[in-house]
């Protein structure tokens, strides 16, 4: 078939061009210098004025990933990393934390605003607050993490006077060390695995939030990650919690300038959900996916991970991810609560060189524990994506029971699609059920649509959206649009 | 001048058009030099035995990338139809009504046509429809074709009846306001009631400002919209034409009259 040929040679000409995130802002950054040792984490916590335990805490999980090997049982395959071949820490000259606008470097403002973050966020990461009495058009609190350091975090105020603490996690270590002792590594302990032992020895910054028992977060929380600096590695830690009866909507977004070498991603996130608590956490992933070759790109190597401890509490997963050289991850729900609920939807896209090893693990421990899985992968170009799942019934979880469901959707004919669910039940009123697609777009489709006079794009665009409806769905409202639009950009040219 | 007169008479003009597709790895001819001419505001007939090229016909005019136009020319109101995309033919006025409309999962009826509506609006350099102009132009629409508001909020054929796909191609069609309509067997799989109304959805359109071409296999649907004339269509030319009077012709007498003299000739 000629659209074959076609496809390739679009896919190929488009390249990299199509990531339009890819600048690089120059900006005097102080940055520690190149390699991994027991001084280099001594100094991150020296720079970050952390209080001892934090350092120990540091240099246990160090010591942990000292022992351990890098893992390499996933899919996708990748040249060895060389860990002392990075920065640990850079951070922008400016003093991190201000308070107005004039005191955020004015390259930072322009590269947000360059970022394509919408005005009304803009006003609001610049720190401005509206007038009295007039409200802003969409209420949504940003904490802006540049090169792992916080630089901003907006209406901490406002959310204060309802006792709910958003701050960058290097303010919290300081100011509230008794919450961040007790749940940090809660979730995802110090050595759970390699890169969250790296994570847990560098990690820089990152997002806490605390919502105290009976509140509802007042406005949407959200953290923009942007990597700017070269050879660095992003490593972020973020915390929620949600006390008694507590409820947030979180959102993370993140790009990357374009390089030719990868970087290292490897975030830690970790959610805990007390009785009747609700935590939605939604992710729209773009980091720079490398060029058409597969040259650079960013390696997206993140444990996140919820507890549902309180009875009836509820975590819920969104993700939608376009970007990263490889995406590596599984937002997990571990389930102890009585009657608690973990929920996972995520879409998938991979183009050209990209590759995708992600999925979830929902570990029913409590009786009458509920999940769903709604997972839909999109691959094109010669990318390969997986979808990697685990569900497991322990023998307390009476009545337990999951809905899986796994779609795939191949554009063109080299790329792949896997579906690797593991399923453990040991208890006998466990139910799972599974449910799994694979499909094409079909020229039928594409015809039918481009006959009444849509574009090529436009076509491709409608009918992927429409495969992932299901989870765009789930996305807080503002950003649901926003992520059809990436999904499509993500997919330009990749039709013939 | 004169040639001027002549390309506005011949709205639609296919020259000696061939036309094959790839038949697991061996090239299948299935348009052998077709002429047709379909002035402006007539409505035309194709009929034909199955095998005859009839669909091919209409994909080839559609713009489908599967069908190799291997020689021949198609004019629209005297632009070369054949270098256009399949989205800039819907723009300049071409709509084809498939025999098997194609489903969409996911994707919402009305929110797929006002994407098409806008599209084709945009391409035209009309004001795109606004969503409330929108849904008063389409509930419009529905109730001509006795469809209810329903149909819009499912997706894009998905779990319709067959009478239900074809009168949404017919919507489709009169929200798209083409120049140039070709229904593809539109006709079958409809009981009597919906074949009123589907003719009822053509016959209101026809106008100076529109020409359509009618495959069908009966007579049946030209019971309800009288064709201007009639061709005969066989092993991918056109064989034979006439007035109305051919199909009933055919109905009686079947098509061996013309194939055997197809033929001979």
């Amino acid at each position: 078939m000629p659209a074959v040929t076609e496809t390739r040679e679009t896919v190929e000409s488009l390249g990299s061009t199509s990531y339009k995130w890819g600048f690089e802002t120059e900006i005097e950054m102080e940055i520690a210098p190149k390699g991994l040792s027991e001084d280099t984490i001594r100094l991150i916590s020296e720079r970050k004025d952390e209080p001892g335990w934090m350092l120990d805490w540091r240099l246990k999980a160090f010591r942990a990933w000292q022992q351990m090997e890098e893992p390499d049982w996933q899919k996708p395959k990748f040249p060895r990393i060389d860990y002392q071949d990075a920065h640990y820490f850079a951070q922008p000259k400016k003093k991190p934390g201000p308070k107005s606008l004039d005191e955020v470097d004015p390259e930072l403002l322009r590269t947000y605003e360059k970022l394509g973050i919408p005005l009304h966020e803009q006003a609001l990461l610049a720190g401005v607050e509206s007038p009295e009495g007039e409200e802003a058009r969409m209420p949504v609190a940003v904490d802006a993490v540049f090169d792992s350091v916080s630089v901003v975090t907006t209406f901490r105020k406002t959310l204060a006077e309802s006792g709910v603490i958003f701050c960058p996690i290097s303010d919290a270590i300081r100011e509230h060390p008794e919450l961040v002792q007790r749940y940090l590594g809660s979730v995802v302990p110090a050595g759970d695995n390699f890169f969250a032992a790296l994570n847990s020895a560098v990690f820089t910054d990152g997002s806490f939030v605390f919502v105290p028992k009976g509140v509802r977060c007042p406005m949407e929380l959200s953290t923009y990650f942007r990597i700017n600096a070269r050879n660095t590695g992003q490593f972020e830690r973020t915390l929620i919690i949600c006390e008694d009866g507590a409820s947030v909507s979180y959102l993370e977004g993140c790009t990357a300038p374009m390089r030719d070498e990868n970087q290292l991603h490897a975030a830690v996130v970790e959610l805990v959900a007390m009785e009747e608590a609700s935590i939605k956490y939604s992710t729209v992933q773009n980091w720079y996916p490398g060029d058409e070759n597969g040259r650079g790109g960013i390696y997206n190597f993140v444990t996140k991970r919820g507890a549902c401890r309180g009875r009836n509490s509820k975590i819920s997963w969104t993700q939608v991810e376009t970007g990263s050289a490889i995406t590596w991850k599984y937002p997990s729900c571990i389930l102890a609560g009585e009657g608690s609920v973990g929920e996972f939807y995520s879409v998938a896209v991979t183009n050209n060189r990209q590759q995708a090893d992600t999925g979830t693990k929902m570990i029913h421990l409590a009786p009458n524990t509920r999940s769903t899985i709604i997972a839909k992968t999109i691959s094109a170009g010669q990318s390969d994506s997986t979808y990697r799942g685990l569900v497991r019934m322990m023998p307390r979880a009476r009545d337990a029971r999951n809905f899986t469901q796994c779609d795939s959707l191949l554009i063109g004919n080299h790329c792949g699609a896997h579906t690797v669910p593991y399923i453990e039940s040991r208890n006998m009123t466990a139910r799972v059920e599974h449910e799994a697609t694979t499909s094409k777009i079909s020229e039928d489709q594409l015809f039918y649509c481009r006959s009444r006079g849509l574009s090529e794009e436009d076509a491709v665009g409608l009918i992927v959206n429409g495969f992932c409806k299901d989870v765009l769905k789930e996305l807080p409202m503002e950003f649901a649009v926003e992520a059809q639009k990436l999904l499509q950009i993500s997919l330009e040219g990749s039709v013939g | 001048m004169v040639k001027k007169i002549l390309i506005m008479n011949d709205f639609l003009k296919i020259s000696g058009l061939s036309a094959r597709i790839d038949d697991n790895g061996t090239p299948k001819e299935i348009l052998r030099g077709l002429d047709l001419v379909l002035p402006k505001g007539e409505v035309h007939a194709i009929m034909g035995p199955n095998g005859s090229g009839k669909s091919t016909l209409s994909y080839v005019l559609a713009g489908r990338e599967d069908y190799e136009v291997t020689v021949g020319e198609v004019t629209l109101d005297g632009a070369d139809l054949l270098a256009m995309e399949p989205d800039e033919r819907a723009a300049a006025g071409v709509f084809l009504a498939f025999q098997t409309p194609v489903e969409l999962p996911g994707v919402n009826n009305a929110t797929f046509l006002r994407t098409a509506v806008n599209a084709v609006r945009r391409a035209r350099g009309e004001e795109e429809l606004d969503a409330v102009a929108f849904l008063k132009a389409v509930r419009a629409e529905t109730k001509r074709l006795h469809m209810s508001d329903e149909m819009l909020k499912r997706n894009v054929n998905v779990g319709f009846s067959g009478g239900e796909k074809k009168r949404n191609e017919v919507l489709q069609m009169r929200m798209l306001q083409p120049r140039l309509a070709i229904l593809d067997e539109t006709d079958s799989g409809l009981d009597i009631d919906a074949l009123r109304v589907v003719a009822d959805g053509v016959n209101s359109l026809r106008g100076p400002d529109f020409s359509a071409l009618i495959i069908t296999h009966h007579q049946r649907l030209l019971d309800y919209i009288s064709p201007d004339r009639v061709h005969v269509m066989a092993k991918g030319r056109i064989i034979h034409s006439g007035g109305p009077e051919v199909a009933r012709q055919l109905e009686a007498q079947g098509y061996a009259k013309y194939l055997t003299a197809e033929a001979a000739a």
